[in-house]
């Protein structure tokens, strides 16, 4: 009897990626018209950033790398603060859904956390005539960076999946608190960085400095939005992957303790 | 001016946007596959 399930499952199995449906994927209608508008803003991202916007007057073209650089780092504060929202509410009511997505919005805050790191560095070299100095702002968000590939390192352990989850959902929490050290480091230490950019009219000067700066948060917002949705998808099928090869090692274990 | 560091910011930004973005589009093809069709919850 489990013989028959066991090798009905494998005719299952053969026959979803045999069927016309076939070739199923991780997209749906809903994700394509929200990738196909995070393409677009990133294309009119590009015209304006690196076309129709005017260089600085002091920064010269480098002043582009901004439109990348701030709507970065602030996509991966958004993302953490969704680790965060889906840990506690994890923690609360155990729901799988709420700890798979706040996988899914770490990973992609780490993500754009690199994008801010990595244009920060190369944006510092015009600027500061240095890659990297150990400034407050620039330490801690490589902290940041660290803790969060920390917490994603957790979600991978060899762990019964509950304790994994549940201690990467303190991690979650915990990560989160590092995010106001890194806001509000300008404040507290003295560093090459620059203080508060957003709402200093002396920086964002400028129609098409502004409507790039604006464009850059909307491509950085949509394409986070994408790519948590479709990594939250992918999250969702490793879990059902991991309770198939469990449900199938149970069936093989039965079969095995019967004969 | 400049243009070299403004081309490595977005092109290292872009490029690994663009890898990352094959790579969870490819994972979740081939999980797809695997699963059942009645356990692919939230897929659309």
């Amino acid at each position: 009897m489990t013989d028959q399930s066991s090798e009905s499952r494998t005719a299952e199995k053969v026959s979803v990626s045999d069927t016309p449906e076939a070739r199923p994927s991780t997209r749906s209608a809903g994700s394509t018209r929200l990738g196909v508008a995070a393409l677009l803003v990133i294309g009119l991202l590009l015209l304006f950033g690196l076309v129709l916007s005017p260089p600085d007057v002091n920064q010269k073209d480098a002043v582009r790398l901004f439109y990348v650089h701030v709507p970065s780092i602030v996509t991966a504060y958004a993302g953490f603060f969704l680790t965060l929202v889906g840990s506690v509410v994890y923690l609360r009511n155990g729901s799988k859904f709420w700890d798979l997505l706040a996988g899914a919005s770490g990973e992609i805050g780490v993500l754009f956390c690199g994008f801010a790191l990595v244009s920060g560095a190369v944006w510092g070299r015009p600027t500061w005539g240095v890659y990297w100095v150990w400034d407050a702002r620039l330490t801690s968000t490589t902290v940041l960076f660290i803790m969060y590939i920390g917490y994603l390192a957790v979600r991978r352990m060899e762990l019964p999946p509950e304790v994994r989850s549940r201690r990467a959902a303190v991690l979650g929490i915990v990560s989160f608190l590092n995010v106001f050290i890194v806001r509000y480091s300008v404040q507290w230490w003295r560093g090459l960085h620059q203080g508060q950019t957003l709402g200093q009219d002396e920086m964002i000067d400028g129609a098409l400095i502004t409507f790039s700066l604006l464009l850059g948060f909307l491509a950085c917002g949509l394409t986070a939005a994408w790519l948590i949705l479709h990594r939250f998808r992918v999250a969702w099928l490793e879990d059902q992957v991991e309770e198939l090869m469990t449900e199938q090692a149970l069936v093989e274990r039965r079969r095995e303790a019967g004969n | 001016m400049h243009w070299e560091y403004v081309i490595a910011g977005y092109g290292v930004t872009f490029a690994s946007l663009a890898l990352y973005t094959m790579y969870v589009l490819r994972r979740g093809r081939m999980l797809a596959a695997k699963v059942p069709v009645e356990r692919r919850r939230y897929l659309g």
